[in-house]
């Protein structure tokens, strides 16, 4: 249902009167921020003292703080990176494993794949970091973090791509049996591919909840942007503004990859030269990824 | 599992401190996002781009982040309290972004004559979204509300370990540090705790999806 379906389309005299009403909100708004901004430099938090570093060159700390920032946030995406890689990879395998047991086998893969999901992704990491050296497995404590990004995103990417093969028409499943493929040769050649180009937006959110869960390293003590800031404020003492920044970042980042999870939408969904599609209907959310995984839900 | 049982009394104590965290916070979550969902669908430009804001926002920062604002920032803008009601209010912020969406692509659900037939009786914008779109809506939405619930009962694990101080997760830095107890099952009752709320509420999900889907 489109948004404009909600209410006529609005005649002179409405439209002043939404006009005004807009400028009403407008401006209660702006003094909301107004209010904000007041407060905060009452309290002394606009001041050069407290800025400096972030914004101006010539502070002596910024370049050490936005070096170390950067390097920081480096580790931050190495640990997403890996963490998407080896989550895709175990993912695949279990959604396959899962579609290809025999009814009665499949609570092998669905129980631990159940326990994994329920498990708070904090608490896996925490498990990681934890449990692993005492069994006597020690390793730097990226690989901690990848670990406890890992068991649970390898579920919740598994389920896409679950949702992938099960969107595809049943025709194709029989068209490869008819031929004569094999069933790992049909999930190969013809399922997996075709599956990919429908899971390719819910994958792209799901990169997005990685990254924004890679910040949870600070409970592992794993140097990443958040421990960073954490470490920084104890001798810049602008806990405020280095948050901030760091939050504005990470948002710009996190948007940069909703939007081409939306254009992946796009281009993948548009009509191809000589397809017979139905007239799309207007939403309106264009571009609503189909399977949004759990990024829809909040991680 | 002695371990687990010995101090049965300090695990139910967590656990039901998470209950409450994630009680308030799913009521506090799922009424904000609704109203920033009707500021999203408004005829309002302002309240429009203030609703997309929000979400953009929210949706994008790490809980982590929100957590230290609501920690940090709060008290600097002269709002003072205890670090329990800031946690719940920075869990209540990040999940109204995710109970938004999902509140608005149960209105985009909702058939486009429902809306026509609304308007053609002469209801106003707030009567046909009160009365005819939204109660439609939030039937068709419950299970994606459901999950992004799930979801935040377990971020609330993340407002732990920021330190609530008496959830579920910090039981497990009482029992290890303080009482020098084996990791290994202390933790693993900590993450019983919380597949006792997300599992069996996974489950009646799923069940209920598929009434929902019988429905339609």
């Amino acid at each position: 249902m489109s948004i404009a379906l909600l209410y006529d389309r609005p005649g002179p005299r409405t439209r002043r009167r939404i006009q005004a009403v807009s400028i009403i909100v407008g401006l209660v708004l702006a003094a909301l921020v107004v209010l904000v901004i007041l407060r905060l430099a009452a309290q002394g938090q606009l001041t050069e003292e407290k800025w400096g570093p972030v914004i101006n060159p010539a502070n002596p700390f910024f370049i050490a703080l936005w070096a170390n920032l950067g390097l920081a946030m480096l580790r931050n995406a190495e640990a997403a990176v890996l963490a998407m890689g080896f989550s895709l990879l175990l993912g695949a395998v279990l959604a396959v494993t899962r579609i290809s047991l025999p009814r009665w086998g499949r609570w092998s893969v669905v129980a631990p794949m159940e326990f994994f999901r329920g498990l708070p992704v904090v608490i896996a990491i925490f498990f990681a970091a934890r449990v692993l050296p005492e069994l006597g497995v020690s390793l730097p404590l990226l690989w901690y973090l990848v670990i406890g990004l890992t068991a649970y995103n390898s579920v919740i990417i598994a389920e896409i791509v679950r949702a992938g093969i099960a969107s595809l028409p049943r025709g194709q499943a029989e068209a490869a049996a008819a031929v004569g493929l094999t069933h790992g040769q049909a999930l190969r050649l013809i399922l997996v591919p075709q599956a990919v180009r429908v899971m390719l937006p819910a994958l792209i959110s799901q990169l997005v909840v990685i990254f924004k869960d890679t910040s949870l390293g600070f409970v592992i003590q794993y140097v990443e942007a958040v421990r960073f800031v954490g470490i920084a404020i104890q001798q810049l003492r602008n806990p405020l503004q280095l948050y901030l920044t760091i939050g504005v970042i990470f948002i710009l980042i996190n948007y940069g990859l909703s939007r081409l999870a939306v254009w992946a939408e796009w281009r993948l969904t548009r009509v191809r030269p000589g397809a017979v599609l139905p007239k799309a209907t207007t939403t309106l959310v264009p571009g609503e990824p189909t399977l949004t995984g759990t990024s829809a839900a909040g991680g | 599992m002695d371990i687990i049982f010995d101090n049965i009394g300090l695990y139910r104590d967590g656990f039901i401190t998470t209950l409450q965290i994630c009680l308030y916070a799913a009521v506090g979550s799922l009424l904000l996002g609704t109203v920033i969902a009707t500021f999203r669908v408004s005829p309002l430009p302002p309240l429009r781009a203030a609703g997309t804001a929000w979400v953009t926002v929210f949706r994008n920062c790490p809980l982590t982040i929100v957590l230290f604002f609501c920690a940090f920032g709060l008290p600097e803008l002269g709002i003072k309290g205890a670090y329990f009601w800031f946690g719940i209010t920075g869990l209540v912020l990040y999940t109204s972004a995710f109970v938004c969406e999902a509140v608005r692509s149960g209105i985009n659900a909702v058939a486009p004559g429902q809306a026509e037939a609304a308007r053609a009786v002469g209801l106003t914008f707030t009567q046909s979204l009160r009365d005819v779109v939204l109660p439609q809506a939030l039937r068709s939405v419950v299970p994606p509300l459901g999950s992004v619930i799930i979801a935040m009962v377990k971020n609330s694990a993340i407002v732990g370990a920021f330190g609530v101080g008496g959830d579920l997760f910090s039981v497990q830095a009482r029992l290890t540090s303080a009482q020098g107890l084996s990791l290994i099952p202390v933790l693993l009752g900590v993450a019983l705790g919380y597949l006792i709320i997300t599992i069996p509420a996974g489950l009646a999900l799923g069940v209920i999806e598929r009434r929902v889907a019988v429905m339609r």
